[in-house]
């Protein structure tokens, strides 16, 4: 920066001085932010490479194999992951199934004006606050208050329907039902909160459209509202299963950690989450390099789920 | 929908008294508000049930010396989990003192200068992603980065590992009161020849300061919760300790380990814990929300 005018020299270099300690500092506050934005990013890509590095003894020995077999024998050294992929998926589809239904159904509900402002706010509001119970409580909760409660529900399942094969073992409280019903309960927040969020933003041309159609009000709902909000309804549903697959505490201490593939819901099983909290606490070197395997799966699950989630939500927003 | 057709009466006249609607669409609408109303009531019965057993549980074992007192051996009755208090502020401390300056810088080059750039929107989406890892796999990274290579389970690694999870909710928090602060607060101090540097740390960031802490405060109680990351990286210990390089006791862990032991008094100390940092993490989060509400110019 030159300055034009006819100061003294002397007083023009301490100001030329002067500006370019504050020009550096700018400068260098500016790539500092740059650089810890970027080392967000990193954080990101490096969580992926710790855990494959970590576990590539793992993947070396027990290869592809390791997502088809059954046996996990830490005496011997066998290590197989299937039950445990297996519990996922089902405890995950068992929590989508309750909660995908009536988390929508609530969003539509706090999104119309059913209820005056007053009291939908703090309903939103106790909504969110289920997503902030920890889950260790909710595990201790599920133990020795919702088992006791369910066990009698799945007696009577197991009495009067165990010829269907979900049905057909003795009912146990620590079971992959359990876990999928707590599940839903703990992703119905996400559901809940980002489905209403792309119903309220929707544009109220398309519902007076409708409504000058002589559409209902639920006709509206179902017919005009729901389809246009429908990515970003999908996008919460793919964010709430990949919370639903990496939840970690109410898994180890609902489903049991039993490693049996089973039709049946009311029997015990396992999730790759469950499976690492049991296991890592009296695991030696061969089991670590298992379990980061296992680990390594579940982030690359969550991590499609994640990225789907984001790209569709994304996607949404452009649109409106 | 009813065609006009029925509504004409014999003379070919529209009559208008009787409602186009016909009563099975009235009837599907009543059924259908009826039955989301009933889905509303059903997802907040479980967060009253869970306060309400918590608290019913939890009190009955809650006296000064739970806040003060190590948690008893298998067998003894008396005691309380004055360690694990200890220890999860330890823990967080670590984990804040590592994810606030990054989260805070980060958030900072989102809102102020890197807007509607290729670079922010890649962030974000990192972001988005990393705030969906689960829990546990930030506690496999920490193990395989801090536990493998110092050789030890400590409240270092716990700190590690948590403040992996606190991060996205830090810049995403954070971002979201930088984007509150008017633009023309930016153009005025731009305006008084204020160089970037000075902009943000003397005008934005003062400015924004409330919804930082509130930012800081929710990652926290978020982090705070959490048992999975700290099972393998900070572990337990039934003893005092301050030893950044020992394995340390934390809430969430405490909670899971006398969950899921059979001992009666272990059990009660396991929910009396579970209420304190229930309160704690409601109170928190409920007051965090109110105080959002309020703008900051």
């Amino acid at each position: 920066m030159r300055s034009a005018t006819g100061e003294s020299p002397r007083q023009e270099r301490s100001l030329e001085k002067q500006v370019n300690t504050t020009t550096v500092l700018d400068r260098l506050f500016y790539w500092l932010t740059v650089a810890f934005a970027i080392a967000v990013v990193a954080i990101l890509l490096w969580i992926g490479f710790q855990i494959g590095s970590t576990a590539l003894p793992a993947i070396r020995t027990y290869g592809i194999q390791f997502l088809t077999t059954t046996t996990w024998d830490p005496v011997r050294n066998i290590y197989g992951a299937l039950p445990q992929i297996y519990g996922t998926l089902v405890t995950s589809a068992i929590a989508l199934i309750i909660a995908v239904p009536v988390g929508v159904g609530v969003a539509v509900f706090l999104s119309e004006n059913f209820l005056p402002n007053q009291i939908r706010t703090p309903i939103a509001l106790a909504i969110e606050l289920i997503a902030a119970i920890p889950s260790v409580v909710i595990g201790l909760w599920g133990i020795y208050i919702l088992i006791p409660f369910l066990l009698p529900f799945y007696r009577f399942l197991y009495e009067n329907f165990s010829w269907i094969p979900l049905f057909s073992t003795p009912p146990r409280g620590n079971s992959l039902l359990t876990l999928g019903i707590v599940l839903a309960v703990m992703i119905l927040p996400t559901i809940i909160a980002i489905s209403r969020g792309s119903l309220v933003a929707l544009p109220r041309d398309l519902r007076q459209g409708a409504m000058a159609m002589g559409a209902t009000r639920w006709e509206t709902i179902i017919r005009v509202l729901i389809p246009a909000a429908f990515s970003g309804i999908v996008g919460s549903i793919m964010l709430a299963l990949g919370r639903a697959m990496g939840e970690t505490m109410a898994a180890a201490m609902l489903v049991g950690n039993s490693n049996q593939i089973t039709p049946s819901l009311i029997a015990p099983g396992a999730t790759i989450a469950s499976l690492i909290a049991s296991q890592f606490g009296e695991a030696g070197r061969s089991q670590v390099a298992a379990l980061l395997y296992s680990g390594l799966i579940l982030l690359i699950l969550t991590f499609i789920v994640n990225v789907l989630a984001e790209i569709i939500i994304q996607k949404f927003q452009n649109v409106e | 929908m009813a065609g006009a057709q029925d509504q004409m009466d014999a003379s070919g006249r529209l009559d208008l008294t009787r409602s186009a609607r016909s009563p099975f669409r009235n009837v599907f609408g009543i059924i259908m508000t009826v039955l989301t109303a009933g889905f509303t009531i059903l997802t907040i019965v479980p967060l009253v049930a869970i306060v309400y057993d918590v608290a019913r549980q939890g009190l009955s074992r809650l006296s000064l010396d739970s806040f003060t007192q190590l948690p008893p051996p298998p067998g003894l009755e008396e005691g309380g989990f004055g360690n694990a208090i200890v220890g999860s502020l330890i823990v967080l401390g670590i984990a804040a003192a590592i994810s606030v300056p990054i989260g805070v810088l980060a958030s900072v080059y989102l809102s102020e200068f890197g807007r509607g750039t290729k670079i922010a929107y890649g962030v974000k989406f990192a972001t988005n992603v990393l705030a969906g890892v689960p829990a546990i796999l930030c506690g496999l990274f920490a193990y395989s980065l801090v536990v493998v290579f110092t050789g030890g389970f400590s409240a270092f690694a716990g700190g590690v590992a948590l403040s992996v999870v606190m991060l996205p909710i830090v810049v995403r928090a954070t971002e979201e009161g930088l984007l509150l602060v008017p633009q023309e607060v930016r153009q005025a101090a731009i305006g008084l020849g204020a160089t970037r540097f000075q902009t943000v740390m003397r005008v934005v960031i003062p400015a924004a300061l409330p919804s930082i802490a509130t930012a800081v405060t929710l990652a926290v109680a978020r982090a705070g919760g959490e048992a999975a990351p700290l099972l393998f990286t900070a572990l337990n210990n039934n003893f005092w300790s301050t030893d950044l390089w020992q394995p340390i006791a934390t809430l969430p862990v405490l909670i899971y380990f006398y969950a899921i032991i059979p001992f009666k008094a272990q059990q009660e100390i396991a929910w009396a814990a579970a209420l304190v940092l229930l309160a704690i993490i409601l109170i928190v989060s409920i007051s965090s929300r109110l105080l959002t509400r309020q703008k900051i110019y």
